[in-house]
């Protein structure tokens, strides 16, 4: 039995230690807002924040992560309000398909944290989550409107 | 956990609950058991259109939901008819299973070829039409007024005379009870109020909280999670494999042979099914099929190009006569390798199979073929099949096959009773797909001594989708879909030139990696073969690009061309070292043009400031959701463009992940800037036409940036620098 520090809640699970945070994500804390896209590192979907940093969590062992504080896309909205990210990303009707979104919100959440008020070049840095759909002018555009909020 | 009816009192409840789902809402279907939970349910108006008591409005959408705004799209077509709030309206998708019981009511559920809208509006608006009207008449007859003088609006009904106004809730149960109307007359689209409006999408929320669905997050009780290896070389077969090696490993439950070429781990997990299948020895059989390589089907289709034997899609005149005695004459070959779709989403099922049953869940672009496949797969007759649809993590065509139902039943059967949900890693994904078709062109124009084109030979070889997936549609051998965008006529993919002597042809060259439905299918590529050689013709004929194509086009296809030209400002002063390029063609019943606005630098890297993009769709439903179309059309366009290639050897497809295949991102991401200029008179299809002029406007711009043709994509390997 493994712990971890998940939205503010300490949650046990089974997996072997080794197992990828993506996974165990996933599959023991049926967190399954966090989403499987390439499994090496390159696509974003699977973004989480540990300690408030942006990180793929397919790359991840469960067991690297310690009593680190992990946020998932299920922890961003409080008491059922969608945070400011979410919100900006409703006002402009961002999601496609929808499956990268969940990836794109907490990169941008990690922006915002660092950078209030980002640039464009600030976002090209920071945003290299993949969109199939191509929803990145709307991206771009939620995370200024987000910036503004 | 709360059960929840559908509307439809289908086999299927909606489930959601803290109890499966560690605390968020989820909803998928579970098969109904026991006559208990017969839920009241909410008699429907008719197919298209439930309403309860309280007002909401439940709109039933056939077609699959996959990003593109269909749903959004549909629902704003019935309700526009049916008169009702908006604000009221949910929506839900009959199943498959339904749909043949009810002798197709829902007509078609393949989403696939832009159809959605352009195919489904007049039915789907006479429902909503058909419904009103229902609701009209049990209004007449609860307020003692004549129908004739009510009037219906935002889900209520008001007899003006009166004064005395009825929700549509509190009569839908009477109005379900009537005869529908036989005829309905439609609203005239200038007297439009949700329809042609930029109205938000019904599918947002949930996807920013993580609370969205899709296939590969389900969880049924007692399910199981099994992942696949099929033969790395496609058509081989799997000759041995060695369970006993990986049999008790963490939660493996199963392993099992399907179909002859592939070997599947059932566990209890992803994760633990893929460690176990990675470790697993497997031997395969590729006999002949090792020999094939990128190098192999090239020098396949460069036969094709020079073959005598060819079918014809589009002749006028006599094109070799013409060429032969133009003043000038003017050759290219140009190449469009094999694309991969990149669903986010990677293939994934879950089945479940008893001995009298077979249920499938997944997201699917074709739910009744994905029924047929399970029917197949399972041995059981269709009518104890069905398929609950999931929301897709993209289609982009390849959802529209049925290759991963199959697998996930053949594996359900082997357990019966116990839910399999099937996925393939990125890895399978990436080898074992149905991809965009590889072709070459070669182009032969002819220019009189005033830089006319009086004669052009379009040769095309290489693989014919139909020819592998759809046999019975060829036409005495001949793939017609293989000329899209080339067409002599029709209303879906015909060619705007008028060309005096004319000679559109294919030579077939099949190669055993399966080709198949990618975004945009052949008007991808035959739109990078005739836009970019009208640019080197109208070199050849020095004058410019937008000028030599206007005195060509036939009128719609001028229009759009124009139109864009204008919003890009074509012609005036650009910015020091900008450059544009243009292209335009018809696809999916749609006319479309792009115009692309790059900089090379002096070390060669290539910028691609803006597009300005030109659509006439005939009618716009939703200008919003048209308009991100329209830009995504360009990131995936543009992705093949700068970096899409599968490439072979031994047989087998080399790139495995997005490390080997790579895509556009935020930072390369134009500006996209979209006009519409619809002309009212069709209804055309919008998410897949604009991809085709992604690639040549860009090629073009480059062209003018650097005085490099580049004919063979992708630009990934180009040397754009100067003098390179
Ligand atoms: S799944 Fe982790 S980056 Fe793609
Ligand atoms: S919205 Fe579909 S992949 Fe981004």
């Amino acid at each position: 039995m493994a712990v971890l520090n998940v939205n503010g809640k300490a949650l046990n699970h089974n997996a072997d230690p080794r197992t990828p945070l993506l996974w165990v994500l996933r599959e023991q804390l049926k967190l399954t807002g966090t989403k499987y896209g390439c499994g090496i590192a390159q696509c974003g979907a699977c973004t989480v924040l540990i300690d408030g940093v942006a990180t793929r969590s397919c790359q991840v062992p469960a067991n690297s992560v310690g009593n680190r504080k992990v946020t998932t896309i299920e922890g961003l909205a409080a008491n059922g309000q969608l945070n400011k990210i979410q919100a900006a990303w409703v006002a402009v009707d961002v999601p496609q398909c929808g499956y990268c979104q969940s990836g794109m919100v907490m990169a941008a959440t990690a922006l915002l944290a660092a950078k209030p008020k980002p640039t464009d070049a600030d976002i090209d840095a920071a945003m290299t989550n993949i969109c199939r759909c191509g929803t990145y002018q709307q991206v771009r555009e939620a995370i200024h409107a987000a910036a503004k909020a | 956990m709360t059960i929840h009816q559908t509307s439809l009192g289908r086999r299927g409840f909606l489930v959601s609950g803290a109890a499966v789902a560690g605390g968020f809402s989820l909803g998928f279907h579970i098969p109904f058991e026991d006559g208990a939970a017969h839920a009241q349910t909410v008699k429907e108006l008719n197919a298209w259109v439930v309403i309860h008591p309280d007002d909401k409005v439940v709109i039933r959408i056939a077609r699959s939901e996959m990003g593109q705004g269909t749903l959004t799209g549909l629902c704003q077509l019935v309700a526009e008819e049916l008169e009702c709030n908006w604000s009221k309206v949910t929506w839900e998708y009959p199943t498959p299973a339904e749909n043949v019981a009810r002798n197709r009511v829902w007509k078609n559920f393949s989403t696939g070829g832009s159809r959605g809208i352009r195919e489904s509006n007049q039915y789907v608006r006479e429902g909503g039409a058909m419904a009103r009207e229902m609701l009209i008449a049990a209004a007449a007859a609860q307020l003692k007024a004549p129908a004739a003088e009510l009037t219906a609006s935002n889900s209520v009904i008001t007899h003006k005379a009166s004064g005395k106004t009825v929700t549509y809730g509190a009569v839908a149960a009477a109005a379900a009870q009537l005869e529908p109307p036989k005829e309905v007359k439609l609203k005239d689209p200038k007297d439009w109020k949700i329809a042609g409006k930029p109205v938000k999408r019904l599918d947002t929320v949930d996807k920013v909280t993580g609370k969205q669905i899709y296939g590969i997050d389900l969880v049924l009780p007692g399910m199981l999670v099994a992942t696949v290896r099929a033969c790395p070389v496609i058509g081989g077969k799997l000759k041995s494999f060695d369970a006993a090696k990986i049999e008790k490993m963490p939660g493996v439950k199963k392993v099992v042979a399907i179909d002859g070429n592939a070997v599947v781990v059932v566990a209890d997990t992803y994760w633990n099914a893929r460690t176990a299948l990675a470790a697993l020895p497997t031997d395969w059989d590729i006999g002949e099929l090792g020999k094939v390589s990128s190098e192999t089907i090239t020098q396949m289709l460069t036969e094709g190009l020079v073959a005598q034997e060819a079918f014809v899609g589009n002749k006028v005149g006599d094109a070799k006569a013409a060429i032969d005695g133009a003043a000038k004459k003017v050759e290219a070959i140009y190449s469009f390798p094999y694309q991969h779709h990149v669903t986010m989403e990677p293939m994934n099922a879950t089945a479940r199979v008893t001995a009298d049953k077979c249920e499938v869940w997944c997201g699917t672009q074709n739910g009744e073929a994905a029924l047929a496949a399970a029917s197949e797969a399972s041995g059981l007759p269709v009518a104890k099949c069905d398929v609950f649809k999931q929301l897709l993590g993209g289609g982009f065509g390849r959802r529209g096959r049925s290759d991963y139902v199959r697998q996930a039943v053949l594996v359900a059967k082997e357990m019966p009773g116990t839910p399999i949900k099937l996925i393939w890693s990125r890895e399978e994904d990436m080898t074992h797909c149905q991809y965009h078709p590889i072709t070459m062109c070669k182009l032969t124009g002819g220019l009189d001594a005033q830089g006319n084109l009086v004669g052009l030979r379009v040769r095309i070889s290489g693989q014919s989708i139909l020819a592998s997936l759809l046999p019975g549609n060829l036409v005495n051998g001949m793939d017609p879909a293989t000329f899209q965008g080339l067409m002599a006529s029709g209303v879906e993919a015909a060619y705007g030139y008028n060309v005096p002597n004319l000679l559109i042809d294919h030579a077939m060259r099949n190669p055993h990696i399966t080709p198949g439905f990618w975004r945009g299918v052949n008007v991808n590529q035959n739109a990078v073969y005739m836009e970019c050689f009208m640019d080197e013709l109208a070199d050849a004929a020095g004058q410019d690009p937008l000028a030599f194509r206007m005195k060509l086009l036939k009128p719609k296809w001028a229009a759009v061309l124009k139109a864009a030209a204008d919003k890009a400002g074509y012609g005036k002063p650009l910015p020091a070292g900008h450059f544009h390029g243009l292209a335009q063609v018809m696809g999916y019943g749609s006319y479309v043009a792009g115009v692309a606005e790059v900089s090379v630098s002096a070390d060669g890297h290539l910028k691609i400031h803006k597009i300005t993009a030109a659509t006439n769709c005939g009618h716009v439903v939703n200008p919003a959701q048209i308009e991100r179309q329209v830009a995504g059309s360009f990131a995936y366009g543009l992705s093949a463009a700068l970096y899409g290639e599968i490439t072979v050897k031994d047989g087998a497809v080399e790139q495995t992940n997005f490390d080997s295949y790579n895509m556009l991102r935020i930072d390369e991401m134009p500006k996209v800037e979209t006009v519409l200029v619809p002309t009212g008179d069709f209804w055309g299809g919008v998410g897949e036409p604009t991809i085709a002029v992604a690639a040549p406007s860009v090629l073009n711009a480059i062209a003018r940036a650097t005085g490099k043709r580049v004919r063979n994509l992708p630009l990934m390997h180009h040397e754009l620098k100067k003098g390179a």
